[in-house]
């Protein structure tokens, strides 16, 4: 039942493990629509032709509605619409909320490109490489106008924008290639700006991981469909997604977050060890609950990217308000890779250990999986600048050796 | 002859000149079907374009050029001036029992003003080519090497129009009713254009004042919405959204008007609520202030806000279905004459309900996650515009001809439209749901090869429905000279415009009017 109205409406693959839950609202909302829309078409026709007109002089009786059958059919829509709206924003804030273990993937969009950043230092052009069955979010930001990622089949999207921090997040349910577009209006080649989505299961991740090209990898995970695009003349539309991996020797994104906090000046008021200065500690901010003057705010992208750009906005209690703005003074690839760097020094890390790939049935003999924190390359930022003060030997989710 | 408001003058001048209602409302009947007619052809070309997923007819520069003209001709220069100012102009003060509207000269001023900014868009637009689509989203339409300017300006200045036709109208409905005419008395139509009028009047000047932030930040770089100096795009769209939002119900609100007078004509039944069906006009005029952020469910808006402008969207669709419901209920056990006119208000009710009902879609959260920006909302808003506002549009135009030209026109080719524009309309439309779902995004040149079906059968589509428009104009123009004399009052309405001569003479009425029934006084005889 589910694919046969699947299909009908036309609808892409369930890629993601909340489309076919949005789907199956989908088809409910549709359904009763185009009920409804029959039946007072339908009911219209037959007042129509029940009452079609006999002579032009009759009077026709004064006809009221019951007070009661009014109040009865707005109440009652009013409720199938509430139901709708329950139901829809419950998965909207499931949509919307990333999952506290999601991989972070940073995705920088310009006229008419995705480039897309991972933690351990690796980049690609035009094709997203993911582990499938894994939570990933997407950390987004746009070089000049607003773009919009959209990946069908994962029944999402989330605008990209300049000068803002946009995040989305998906988990697909099976290895496979998903098209991704641009879905906000960007101009001549807006119809051209699109990538490609790689789900990959354990073994082809971990080849990927060690070099691999993605095109090498999806063979048999094609649909013809989705290949297809009108734009046959343009020499990159290519069969298979290849992505430009580059950086043979990737430094991860956490170390260059180091070099930018230094050479940017960020260190000489914000430690990385967890003893405050001037303004708080990177360490141990991130996910942290902050007193505000006002309030209080969980230090998420957003909070940390506006602290850049607007660093009187909310000022951490106890500190004063006298960090410059970094409006323009930061590229967007800085500020990922600096938002890396205040992620990476958590502890503990909120990830269990292990759940980087945890399973690896095809070859046990290789022994337990690297776990997602190595990915993020701690182990490559020196250990004296990190210690924490009094950091007890083995602290969960310190960096594996 | 009787004297008329056609022949009692018959110079060039004197159409220019004139300061009388019904004269101006001709003239902006004639003025929006030209841009509906320029409008269609930039849509035909667009559909040409999608009959092959590459190029077919045009490149991708000119298409994005293409689509933005579409867009802002139909909002600007058909869709929100349309019913208002051609059968407002003409109706109001007729069915209020006044000889014009308050400020005549104002009216005539307004119609000077569409023309000159019909004339700077047109022109701006064809010097330079604006590519931003008709919601001149920043930073794409502050950075766009096309000059948008001109553009903008236009727009500027078509607001002023509106403004000041708003003012009109509310001014005519408080003060110029006739003698014993309460507010219980006044047809429905003059509602909802009292209604779209108080819409006009408050959400116009945002408009203006969007317009003039980009225009700024577009020729002196001001940097409102630019982020690098402090600005916010998202700024632009809330603002944007909160004039063009309430926008759309100024496009349909006098389409519900044109509804409501309709079927009590043609089913000579007074309506099932005459409250009900006026208050909701003021409920859909006072939400739709507080929707407009529906736009933006994945612009980088917090879940909370969603999820308040979710359900406040809601309530749109409830105060539409309770007018849904009174029409639907005003059949019952009247004496019902299926006319054109009525045929397409049937068209209109199919139409508008299942475009409403995606509203509903698409206002529930999740779903417009993946819906938003793609061919599913193409659809849906040409549902409730076309299938609304145009069917409803085409429904006065037939209904209110006799009364406007004092002819008849042939019926069995008016029907002949009729079945031409759903058919039409529903072949060009449907798909595109089917297209959104699939999930191919709107404003797109190239397309995945597997939506090719889809976009040929909403192409021949709209050859239907362009076809039905030639048959329309051709039976109306022939209605114009051979046509028979209509009679004052064709249809046995008890409106108050059909207690007048046909064509009206140049002051509505003979003698001051003093209406001894209301409007829809279907159930008792009338003195006469």
């Amino acid at each position: 039942m589910n694919d046969f109205l699947r299909r009908l409406l036309f609808l892409p693959d369930q890629g993601a493990t909340f489309s076919a839950r949005v789907d199956h609202l989908h088809f409910l909302v549709i359904l009763v629509t185009m009920f409804g829309a029959t039946a007072v078409f339908a009911t219209a026709l037959w007042f129509t032709w029940r009452y079609r007109r006999r002579d032009e002089l009759t009077l026709t009786p004064l006809v009221r509605a019951p007070v009661a059958l009014e109040l009865a059919v707005v109440v009652g829509l009013f409720g199938l619409f509430l139901f709708f709206w329950v139901l829809g924003y419950r998965q909207y804030v499931r949509l919307r909320v990333a999952p506290d273990d999601a991989m972070e993937v940073y995705v920088t969009a310009k006229k008419w490109m995705w480039k897309f950043a991972y933690p351990d230092g690796r980049r690609s052009l035009g094709v997203l490489v993911v582990p499938a069955g894994r939570p990933v979010k997407l950390i987004m930001t746009s070089r000049d106008v607003i773009h919009s990622f959209y990946v069908p089949a994962f029944r999402t999207k989330q605008d990209v924008l300049p000068g803002r921090y946009t995040t989305i997040w998906f988990e697909t349910v099976a290895p496979g290639v998903y098209r991704t577009f641009c879905a906000e209006y960007c101009g001549t080649d807006h119809s051209r700006m699109w990538a490609d989505v790689v789900a990959l299961d354990a073994v082809q991740w971990e080849a990927w991981r060690a070099g691999a090209d993605p095109s090498d990898l999806v063979a048999g995970m094609l649909h013809g469909d989705d290949r297809e695009h009108g734009d046959r003349k343009l020499v990159s539309v290519a069969f298979a997604p290849s992505g430009v991996v580059q950086d043979g020797e990737p430094v991860s994104m956490a170390q260059r977050g180091l070099e930018v906090a230094a050479r940017k000046g960020c260190l000489s008021c914000h430690s990385v060890d967890g003893q405050p200065h001037i303004g708080p500690s990177f360490r141990g901010l991130y996910g942290r609950v902050e007193q505000l003057e006002n309030g209080t705010v969980r230090v998420d992208e957003a909070y940390l990217t506006k602290s850049m750009m607007e660093p009187m906005a909310d000022v951490v209690r106890g500190y004063r308000p006298v960090m410059p703005t970094y409006l323009g003074q930061l590229q967007p690839a800085e500020v990922g890779a600096l938002l890396e760097l205040i992620r990476s020094l958590r502890e503990p890390l909120p990830t269990p250990p292990g759940i980087g790939y945890p399973q690896l049935p095809t070859n046990p003999q290789d022994g337990p999986a690297q776990s997602y924190e190595a990915d993020r390359g701690l182990e490559t930022i020196p250990d004296e600048s990190l210690a924490p003060a009094q950091a007890p030997a083995g602290t969960p989710g310190a960096p594996a050796p | 002859m009787r004297t008329n408001y056609l022949n009692h003058e018959t110079t060039i001048w004197s159409w220019l000149s004139t300061t009388d209602h019904k004269r101006i409302g001709v003239m902006f009947l004639v003025a929006n079907l030209l841009a509906l007619l320029l409008g269609g052809v930039l849509a035909l070309v667009l559909r040409i374009e999608h009959l092959t997923p590459d190029q077919t007819i045009i490149d991708a520069a000119t298409y994005n050029r293409v689509f933005t003209l579409h867009g802002v001709i139909m909002v600007w220069l058909f869709m929100i001036p349309s019913i208002p100012t051609a059968f407002g102009n003409f109706l109001v003060p007729i069915m209020l029992g006044a000889k014009d509207v308050a400020f005549p000269r104002l009216n005539l001023a307004s119609f000077y003003i569409y023309l000159l900014g019909a004339a700077i868009t047109l022109g701006g637009a064809i010097y330079s080519g604006a590519d931003t689509g008709w919601t001149f989203y920043v930073p794409y339409s502050s950075t766009t090497m096309t000059p948008v300017l001109p553009i903008l300006v236009g727009v500027f200045v078509l607001g002023w129009s509106t403004i000041l036709t708003g003012i009109n109208f509310i001014v005519t409905t408080h003060t110029l009713r006739a003698r014993n005419m309460g507010w219980r008395d006044i047809p429905l139509f003059v509602w909802t254009i009292y209604g779209t009028s108080v819409i006009q009047v408050l959400a116009t000047p945002v408009l203006a004042m969007t317009l003039v932030l980009v225009a700024m930040d577009h020729a002196f770089a001001w940097g409102f919405f630019d982020p690098a100096r402090g600005g916010d795009v998202v700024l632009f769209q809330h603002i944007f959204w909160f004039y063009s939002h309430p926008a759309v119900y100024i496009m349909i609100l006098p389409g519900m008007g044109v509804v409501s007078e309709v079927i009590c004509t043609y089913a000579r039944k007074d309506p099932l609520s005459y409250t009900a069906i006026a208050a909701s006009t003021f409920g859909i005029a006072f939400t739709g202030f507080l929707t407009w952020g529906h736009h933006m469910f994945t612009s980088g808006m917090s879940e909370f806000d969603a999820g308040i402008f979710g359900v406040l969207s809601m309530f749109v669709a409830i105060f539409s279905a309770i007018k849904v419901f009174t029409w639907t209920g005003t059949l019952y056990r009247g004496q019902i004459a299926l006319r054109s006119p009525l045929a397409y208000i049937f068209t209109f009710l199919f139409l508008f309900v299942f475009g409403g009902m995606t509203g509903v879609a698409v206002a529930t959260t999740s779903l417009d996650v993946h819906w938003h920006d793609t061919y599913f909302v193409v659809a849906h808003f040409h549902f409730i515009m076309v299938g609304g506002t145009l069917t409803a549009y085409l429904a006065a135009l037939n209904y209110w001809w006799p009364k406007i030209t004092g002819k008849l026109y042939a019926e069995k080719w008016a029907m002949a439209s009729v079945v031409l524009t759903f058919i039409g309309f529903f072949a060009t439309f449907f798909p595109q749901f089917l297209l959104g779902n699939g999930g191919m995004p709107r404003r797109y040149f190239y397309y995945a090869e597997h939506f090719q079906a889809l976009h040929v059968v909403s192409t021949v589509g709209s050859m239907i429905l362009a076809s039905a428009f030639v048959v329309t104009l051709l039976y109306l123009g022939w209605s114009l000279f051979y046509g028979e004399p209509a009679g004052d009052n064709p249809w046995g309405s008890r409106s108050y415009e059909w207690f007048t001569t046909s064509p009206p003479p140049p002051h509505n009425f003979e003698q001051t009017p003093a209406f001894g029934h209301r409007p829809y006084d279907y159930h008792k005889p009338i003195g006469a």
